[in-house]
């Protein structure tokens, strides 16, 4: 019995001593910031959709963060020919797949889907894509932080420069890039605010669709639990 | 519905409020319910403007593209086949396009924007058979000695003009659906849209 | 306003001369006299009815979207994946009623926990309801294979391999188990073929088994009527019309009431749905965002909240046994763990109901087994560790002794009198 109360006491503990830490610096809340959502759109089609699709996102949807129909024709459709059509890319699953190993996954959901204990989806992207390292061992000559033996390039090393790995397994710039660390971060920041509007466009309508049920629902509870009561008196 | 003394006043103002909180729940949820039955977007942006290119289209020659599935004549009319149009309106069941089925940009003698094209939604106003074309004229036809060319449809005979205008007595009670459309060049049509919009 | 009434009347009587229309109303609604000390813990009954409803809803409507196809459209993902985003982006309010369906799973399970949860606590299995709690648990058996073969729709890495590993259960039965197993799928692995027949399991088998269950359940109750927290029989004591003197009419006052149960479970639901669908991952989880991967498996994989109580009770089995293998009685012991609820009536020997006459043994073996059960439920989302399975091992015998010993430890219970009437608490 002893056993088994200390073995209650102690199995939440125990369940996040096992397993690897992983540890994600913080993704910048941008869910409300247009301008960097529309920056972040614009890294996005011009950094990302070559190699990766997004294909359930349509250009049209940019509407959502303030981009008009003319402005996404004009700057940001590269690769279709109606503002209705979706994220797609030219590039071949199969010849992606000789030339990376893996074909390039699709982005559209991948805030939703890296999400885990350690951290929201974007929290997982936003330092992954701050923390590539060089490492010769591998064919492109670099390596990540939180996804190990990873087979995308650094797309951003012109921006962020050269970083190494110490012994320490902290990184350290050894070359700078052409942005200041601290623009770098905005930027990904903005492209991760990005990301995670694309993942569930709708997700502030529904919160501020969810604050109007909830205030319904309360009224609603007033007059329910008044008649509730008025027919209860009755009963003894 | 006053009150008197046989009914409890208070409580029937709270099932009256009760009731209606409830009948606001209920139809605060079947509207998006029955929404969702609506055209999605990939519907939206599969039945999007068709942009055509009418810069080969020679007179009395017609060329079908699909708008939101369903086919849409293009026709470069002849002068003939054009003065022809006004000698037939006795036959016809609305020669004057009273009806409407067309945009009123095209409410006039030859059902179009620019008088020798005509844009028609190639669907019989019956039963939504496609009519097939007849630009020969006369027995050759196999229609009327009469016939000034026009479309026939298979399925129950109903006859059109050049300009998409049907003829009496016949099952189709409407002329030829125009559908929205505008010019975006000399030769560039674009379908489905119009300055309105 | 009278000539209006004359024409309702004239219809009503002419419905039941061929329908019995009024009677029903009265032996259901009307005239089904409960108990008038429900508290709480009655709620849950009616609020499952409501997510069965909700669930059926929002269910024809995914379906006139939903395409169980397992193939590769142009861009390289799942049809079946790929319609699940095409419901949450382009389909009009196709978010809302997803999401409603993904919550109404788990809210589903867990009004149906804290309903059965209830029988325990006033003995409304025993005698004369034992039938009432058969129907239930055949409905809590049709409702985990319903949510089994809903998981694997969305062609998720976890759909996938969630299928892959329950199908694989089977195949630990002795000389039928592979061929059994492979049979299911109708293909050498989870496949296109398994999601289309989990499809039509899911949108018309059960639901129908479903639908006939919970008829026959509350048949069953409104035919004995229903237990209270006392778990005294209120029908032993009647007035002079045979009304019992502690019934009061299910219509008005336990409609009005429940009404009340509605909005605030509403409410609750209301918060998931708007402000965290995904449920810190609990409800929809995240590998789930990753299409259907065959050569892929998650790194850590686990079931849905609701499974893991038996599926910790699979893993804790690691011994072979009369030289059959520990898989096959980790199968056994999953299985027997959710069927052995069924026979609470025949295992209890308490000569009361209720918890609230019950004596300390009972009061103390059912805490043990609740606790056993949410530990067992906790270790079933994480992966095994050699500490996690000797807790999970001495939560299963906990779970299986609460059973097993029940008719030893309720027969020797000191118990209180139970009273002559309901008590208003």
């Amino acid at each position: 019995m002893k056993k088994f109360l200390t073995a209650i006491l102690f199995a939440p503990l125990l369940a996040f001593a096992a397993g690897a830490e992983l540890h994600l610096d913080r993704a910048p809340d941008k869910a409300n910031d247009m301008a960097a959502l529309q920056n972040g759109a614009k890294i996005f089609v011009n950094y990302c959709l070559n190699c990766h699709s997004a294909s359930y996102m349509r250009y049209s949807r940019l509407k959502d963060i303030g981009i008009s129909d003319a402005q996404i024709r004009d700057n940001l459709m590269f690769t279709a020919e109606k503002v209705g059509e979706p994220m797609k890319i030219a590039m071949q699953r199969a010849e992606a797949k000789a030339w990376f190993g893996v074909a390039p996954p699709d982005l559209t959901i991948i805030t939703r889907a890296r999400a885990s204990e350690f951290g929201s989806g974007a929290d997982w992207v936003y330092t992954y894509l701050r923390t590539f390292y060089r490492d010769e061992t591998r064919p492109t000559g670099w390596n990540n932080m939180v996804f190990a033996n990873v087979g995308m390039p650094h797309v951003f090393w012109e921006l962020q420069g050269e970083q190494a790995m110490g012994e320490d397994h902290k990184l350290t710039v050894v070359k700078p890039g052409k942005l200041k660390p601290q623009e770098f971060d905005t930027m990904v920041g903005d492209l991760v605010a990005y990301l995670k509007y694309m993942g569930e466009p709708v997700a502030e309508f529904r919160k501020q669709l969810g604050v109007i049920v909830l205030i319904f629902l309360a009224v609603f509870f007033v007059f329910a639990y008044a008649l509730k009561r008025e027919y209860w008196k009755d009963i003894h | 519905m006053s009150c008197d003394d046989k009914v409890d006043c208070g409580r029937r103002r709270l099932l009256v409020a009760t009731a209606a909180a409830g009948g606001v729940a209920g139809v605060a949820v079947a509207v998006p319910f029955v929404a969702s039955m609506l055209p999605s977007e990939r519907a939206k942006a599969a039945g999007a403007p068709v942009e055509v290119d009418i810069s080969k289209l020679a007179p009395g020659e017609m060329m079908t593209v699909e708008w939101r599935g369903k086919p849409v004549w293009v026709i470069n009319r002849t002068k003939e086949q054009l003065e022809s149009l006004p000698k037939i309106d006795g036959q016809l069941a609305d020669p004057k396009s009273a009806k409407n089925m067309q945009p009123d940009y095209a409410r006039n003698e030859t059902r179009s924007i620019k008088p020798n094209i005509l844009v028609a939604v190639g669907i019989c106003t019956h039963l939504g058979c496609s009519p097939s074309e007849k630009f020969k004229t006369g027995t050759e036809s196999g229609i009327a000695a009469d016939w000034p060319g026009g479309f026939f449809c298979p399925c129950h005979g109903s006859t059109f003009d050049l300009a998409g205008r049907v003829y009496k007595g016949k099952p189709a009670p409407d002329n030829l659906e125009i559908p929205p459309h505008m010019y975006l060049g000399d030769a560039k049509i674009l379908i489905g849209e119009d300055k309105k919009a | 306003m009278s000539k209006m009434n004359a024409i309702l009347q004239g219809t009503l009587s002419w419905v039941d001369e061929r329908f019995p229309l009024t009677t029903l109303w009265k032996d259901h609604l009307a005239e089904y006299y409960a108990p008038k000390n429900f508290n709480f813990w009655y709620f849950f009954g009616s609020l499952a009815m409501l997510v069965l409803v909700i669930q059926i809803v929002t269910g024809i409507l995914l379906t006139m979207h939903f395409k169980p196809d397992a193939s590769l459209n142009a861009s390289g993902v799942p049809v079946a994946f790929a319609s699940v985003e095409y419901i949450m982006r382009d389909v009009p309010w196709g978010w809302l009623i997803r999401y409603m369906h993904s919550t109404g799973a788990s809210a589903f399970f867990a009004v149906v926990y804290l309903h059965m949860f209830r029988g325990m606590l006033y003995g409304s299995y025993r005698k004369p309801r034992e039938l009432i709690w058969i129907f239930g648990m055949i409905i809590f058996l049709a409702l985990m294979a319903e949510a089994f073969f809903g998981y694997l729709l969305p062609w998720g890495q976890m759909s996938f391999w969630g299928a892959q590993v329950i199908v694989n259960l089977f195949s630990a039965i002795p000389f039928i188990g592979p061929d059994l197993s492979l049979w299911l799928r109708g293909d050498y692995v989870v496949g296109d073929a398994t999601l289309n027949r989990f499809f039509a399991f899911h949108v018309i088998a059960v639901p129908m088994v479903l639908l006939g269950l919970v008829a026959a359940h509350l048949i069953a109750l409104h035919e004995v009527g229903s237990n209270n927290p006392d778990g005294v029989e209120i029908k032993k004591k009647k007035d002079a019309n045979g009304v019992p003197l502690d019934g009061i009419p299910f219509h008005p006052y336990y409609t009005v009431k429940d009404i009340v149960g509605v909005v605030v479970f509403l409410m609750v639901f209301s918060v998931i749905l708007f402000f965290m669908p995904e449920f810190g991952g609990y409800f929809l989880e995240y590998n789930n965002f990753f299409p259907a991967d065959p050569l892929v498996t998650p790194l850590h994989i686990a079931p849905v909240w609701y499974f893991t109580p038996y599926y910790s009770i699979l893993r804790a089995v690691t011994y072979p046994l009369f030289g059959i293998d520990a898989k096959f009685w980790g199968v056994v012991a999953m299985g027997a763990s959710t069927l052995i609820i069924a026979l609470l009536p025949w295992l209890d020997r308490s000569p009361v109901k209720s918890i609230r006459y019950r004596g300390p043994l009972y009061k103390g073996f059912l805490t043990a087994f609740i606790a056993s059960f949410l530990i067992l439920g906790y270790l079933g989302m994480l992966g095994p560790t050699p500490v996690r399975t000797i807790v999970a091992q001495i939560c299963s015998v906990i779970y299986f002794a609460f059973f097993l010993l029940m008719p030893i430890y309720s027969s020797l219970d000191k118990c209180q009198p139970e009273p002559d009437r309901v008590t208003s608490k």
